[in-house]
């Protein structure tokens, strides 16, 4: 009975991992905006910065991997391999979330002494989009940091107390 | 995997790891400092009154940007975890905690995993942005007038991702030694979790 709730916790949380990761990556994807600005005109997509293509990619990979693992049979070899995948991921998703969060910060704020100015007061609707898509990363981060440790518990913690 | 597991639990295997985390420690030590120390200064020709040129002087350091300073701390606190794992493994080894120590020590190692490798990742891409600049944003780079801020930054930021790798490598080493205890680092024999 215990092992049938921790394995339906297992599952619940990935597939909420996985609709978060994929929300962000449609979010990111969707967000486009177009805005005039005396006879220059201003087309924001999320492929014009490098650290958002990085997170689309990694949320897209994380995504995947999520629905894979949510098919793996209960008696399967593969669950000690899949608490290894799982840090690597949660590092593919705290990596992804911080490069977007730090470009987008200069973006909203800009950066003085560089000279850079924020472009979100030209844009608002894509800098929403974006900000949408970025908690979206967080929550599926998060997520995925539970996931990494029920995953070490459900897996490893059975051996200690079975190997007398 | 199993091969890893054998080794994690020989003698041998706690000299590797404490040569790993003496490494990882310098890497990110090394990566912290480097731009911690980072700071250039350089004095540019903005304009010409008549024949007389005006000069001002620009800096470029560290704290400007808000990720670099991320960078900075967490390779602060990354190189602390790692030299008080270091000193827990030569000092503390006469403790009889030891399930819930090995498990505090895998957890830990995990989290910073993942704090080194957001940091490293962050800067990075801000790195990427102040040496290409952005047509579309119209951010000009930075790179061609402060060579050497940019070239210490690069520095740093090969040390911090030398720092990821050897992070990854020591938290699967402890992640291994979850599921078979070994005896070099704790001299109680068993672990006093198993009945």
């Amino acid at each position: 009975m215990v092992k049938l709730t921790q394995r339906l916790g297992g599952l619940v949380l990935r597939f909420a991992a996985f609709c978060a990761a994929l929300g962000a990556v449609i979010a990111m994807i969707t967000s486009r905006e177009r805005s005039s600005f005396f006879v220059l005109s201003l087309v924001a997509r999320y492929s014009d910065l490098a650290a958002f293509k990085y997170f689309v990619i990694a949320n897209a990979i994380v995504s995947v991997y999520s629905f894979l693992v949510l098919f793996l049979p209960k008696e399967s070899l593969l669950w000690k391999f899949v608490v290894v995948l799982d840090l690597m991921v949660t590092m593919l998703l705290t990596s992804s979330l911080s490069a977007a969060v730090a470009v987008a910060q200069v973006g909203k704020r800009g950066n003085a002494n560089a000279g850079w100015l924020p472009i979100c007061g030209q844009v608002p609707r894509f800098c929403d989009q974006i900000t949408g898509a970025l908690i979206a990363g967080l929550v599926a981060l998060i997520l995925y940091v539970f996931l990494l440790i029920f995953s070490i518990h459900s897996v490893v913690d059975p051996f200690l107390l079975r190997k007398s | 995997m199993a091969k890893l597991a054998l080794a994690a639990t020989s003698g041998k295997g706690c000299k590797i790891l404490l040569g790993l985390r003496v490494l990882a420690f310098l890497a990110t030590l090394s990566a912290a400092i480097v731009m911690g120390l980072n700071k250039e200064t350089k004095t540019f020709v903005v304009g010409n009154v008549g024949n007389t040129p005006i000069k001002a002087t620009f800096t470029a350091k560290f704290q400007h940007t808000p990720a670099f300073v991320f960078f900075v701390v967490a390779n602060v606190m990354v190189s602390f975890h790692n030299l008080l794992m270091i000193a827990l493994q030569i000092f503390g080894g006469k403790k009889d905690l030891t399930g819930f120590r090995l498990l505090s020590v895998a957890i830990l190692d995990m989290l910073n995993v993942t704090l080194i490798s957001a940091a490293a990742n962050a800067a990075a891409f801000m790195a990427e942005v102040g040496k290409n600049g952005n047509k579309h944003a119209r951010w000009d780079k930075i790179c061609d007038r402060f060579a050497t801020y940019c070239d210490h930054g690069a520095g740093a930021l090969i040390a911090a991702f030398a720092g990821v790798v050897l992070m990854l490598i020591i938290s699967a080493v402890t992640i291994s030694r979850l599921v078979q205890p070994n005896k070099c680092c704790s001299t109680a024999a068993t672990p006093s979790v198993v009945p």
